[in-house]
């Protein structure tokens, strides 16, 4: 065997079991959703044969319109993408002063800030949701204090739980480790000698951080609301979890269409108007951050 | 009255004294240098003069004010940093515009104000450009012209020209003494590299572990260094140390190891049985195969008072010039510059090649230790 060959053989070892594996659990099924997304449900759920008894294939698009037509899918989707477009912005205003205390802290000491941003992966994340329903429970101490500075004022008490309260708090609180990463790895890279620059050139604190630290960190934010934004929009077990009978997002709705309504070509329509949509925000912020990375080099 | 005034500046970080009561003054449209090896203090002082660090004794006078407690983007001074520390997400335009805008400087005003300065560092033209479209030379230039677009009283350069290559170093050398006359600031420029300060300076002050070892015009600190330590770092020098065994009209005579008894002019009177050191540029040292006559209608410059013979240990050519390292029969090393303007001749000896070394009493400066 030639070298040539060797390294080729060589080559294909090491990619092809990742490669496979992706096909085998990612390119198929979710070809199978878009396929099934065209196809009928059957009576009692489920897909219709593809082939019905008269021989033609069943392929339609009226799951399709169903989801244009019908203006309550519209309209959970829209509520989706606004708890997810607050998660992100409470996401950020809450990771930017944290990523920069770490980034400006000894060594020492920004291994074990580090390590306690990523300390809540260690434990499980629905024992984590479940642990909000005990804070947010009507008997714990934060809803007394709330309740009782309410009744001071002759106000009616408010539940914590089960509101789209309980569901933004730990929305923010099971994403901020996503968005506190990033922009930790783009602070740590700031040069000094800018921000010495600037202030010598006469900029304050407050114009520094908005004309030098901010615009590089761009990056880095946009980085972190990929990461914060997409998977927050397609979230279920929080609504279902700490959230009240309004706070349906499509997250719930798609495990509605496939475990309860059983209507298969439809969850797979709002599975794939998810996935389309988290594919485009993901595309934009990655053009967006590779162009302000072409910028600094 | 003196532009910056330094007096008795300290600065120590934990058991590290990096500046150790320091007292200088830089007039109005001085080029002054502080000179000295990594580590000397200079870099220190010059933060502390634009405000980045306070000193923990002292003062620093700009135009007669007390510094101490005016914040760096308040001081009327402006750095060049070694580093160029250009913004990499704002254009060359955008880049000098900064501190204007900081300035309050009416947007009507700004673009003549950008242009004529671009057009003092020559980048005209080059406004849309960003930073990681420049070569080195450029983007020290841009550097420049953001720290002189409004017009500040002094301009601090830490290192400006370190990162760049030798060929274009020399380039903008000449191009920062035509600026710095142009423009009519005072610079305060930091260095380690001698030959650089020689070039630019109008005064350099040599600076060792903290403290200034001289403080002088260039050619009184390369002619005339007051310390062995001066006369080592700036240039090549030959430092023949030993006690004085006698001082006579002028003349001290030094008892050299391995030369004897070495003449040199000095206007100190020196105690009998003090050490001094007799410090000899290469460049002054005659180089021959023959001793050279007497000439004693001058005894100052008579190269006959100090010549020995030697072998030519080791020489390393340089193109222009060759440096030979001549051994004496009693173990002493002189080392002598010899131009290698001789047409058809690359160099005049060869190692092993028998010679005769003299200079005169003036050649040699004295240092008393």
């Amino acid at each position: 065997m030639t070298a040539r060959a060797s390294k080729r053989l060589a080559r294909w070892a090491v990619t092809a079991p990742p490669l496979l594996y992706l096909l085998v659990f990612f390119a198929a099924p979710t070809l199978i959703m878009v396929l099934a997304s065209f196809r009928s449900p059957a009576e009692f759920g489920g897909l219709a044969p593809l082939v019905d008894e008269a021989g033609k294939l069943d392929l339609n698009v009226d799951s399709y319109v169903r989801f244009v037509t019908e203006p309550v899918f519209m309209r959970v989707f829209a509520k989706s993408a606004g708890y997810a477009t607050v998660t992100t912005l409470f996401c950020l205003l809450l990771a930017y002063p944290l990523a920069t205390l770490i980034a400006s802290s000894g060594r020492k000491y920004r291994d074990l800030l580090l390590l306690l941003v990523i300390l809540p992966f260690w434990s499980n994340f629905l024992i984590r949701i479940y642990a909000w329903m005990i804070i947010l429970g009507p008997n714990a101490a934060l809803a007394k204090l709330v309740n009782g500075t309410l009744a001071l004022f002759g106000a009616p008490p408010v539940p914590l739980l089960f509101s789209g309260f309980a569901v933004l708090v730990c929305l923010v609180y099971v994403h901020l480790p996503f968005m506190v990463l990033p922009l930790y790895a783009n602070l740590e890279k700031h040069d000094q000698a800018l921000l010495d620059a600037a202030q010598d050139l006469g900029a304050n604190a407050w114009q520094r951080f908005w004309r030098i630290t901010f615009p590089l960190s761009l990056p880095g934010v946009y980085a972190g609301a990929a990461l914060v934004f997409i998977p927050a929009l397609g979230i279920f077990a929080i609504p279902d979890i700490l959230g009240g009978p309004e706070d349906t997002l499509i997250g719930n709705l798609i495990k509605q269409q496939f475990l309860e309504t059983r209507d298969w070509p439809f969850g797979s329509v709002l599975s794939i108007v998810l996935t389309v949509a988290a594919l485009v925000l993901a595309g934009s912020a990655a053009w967006v951050a590779r162009r302000g990375a072409r910028r600094d080099a | 009255m003196a532009l910056l005034e330094i007096q008795g500046v300290t600065r120590r970080f934990g058991d590290f004294t990096a500046v150790d009561d320091v007292s200088l003054a830089v007039e109005p449209g001085e080029f002054f240098t502080l000179l000295g090896p990594s580590g000397c203090g200079k870099t220190t002082l010059l933060r502390m003069i634009a405000g980045f660090d306070l000193p923990d004794a002292g003062r620093i006078l700009l135009s007669g004010d007390d510094l101490a407690t005016t914040p760096p983007e308040l001081r009327p001074v402006r750095t060049v940093f070694q580093s160029y520390a250009l913004f990499p997400h704002m254009s060359v335009a955008a880049n000098v515009a900064f501190p204007l805008q900081m300035a309050r400087v009416p947007p009507g005003e700004r673009k003549a104000r950008i242009e004529a300065a671009l057009e003092d560092v020559r980048l005209t033209g080059f406004d849309k450009r960003y930073p990681h479209e420049l070569s080195g030379g450029q983007k020290q230039r841009v550097a420049i012209a953001r720290a002189l677009v409004t017009h500040p009283t002094m301009l601090l350069l830490d290192e400006p020209l370190a990162a760049l290559d030798a060929k274009l170093r020399e380039d903008l050398s000449i191009e920062l003494i035509n600026l710095q006359k142009e423009v009519g600031i005072a610079f305060v420029y930091v260095t380690h590299d001698q030959t650089e300060a020689l070039a630019l300076s109008h005064r350099i002050a040599v600076m060792n572990h903290g403290r200034i070892e001289q403080l002088d015009e260039p050619s009184k600190i390369y002619g005339y260094p007051r310390t062995r330590f001066v006369a080592d770092f700036i240039g090549h020098c030959n430092l023949l140390s030993g006690p004085v065994i006698q001082t006579d009209g002028g003349v001290a005579i030094v008892d050299v190891e391995g030369l004897g008894g070495v003449q040199v002019a000095t206007q100190a009177s020196i105690p009998g049985g003090a050490r001094g050191t007799v410090a000899l540029r290469p460049e002054k040292i005659r180089i021959a195969t023959s001793a050279p006559a007497e000439n004693p209608a001058s005894p100052l410059a008579d190269p006959h008072a100090n010549h020995y013979r030697g072998t030519v240990h080791d020489l390393l050519y340089m193109g222009d010039v060759t440096v030979y390292r001549v051994g004496t029969p009693g173990g002493a090393i002189v080392e002598a510059l010899l131009a290698n303007s001789q047409t058809g001749r690359a160099k005049f000896f060869e190692v092993g090649d028998a010679v005769e070394v003299s200079w005169p009493v003036a050649a040699g400066h004295f240092i008393a230790e």
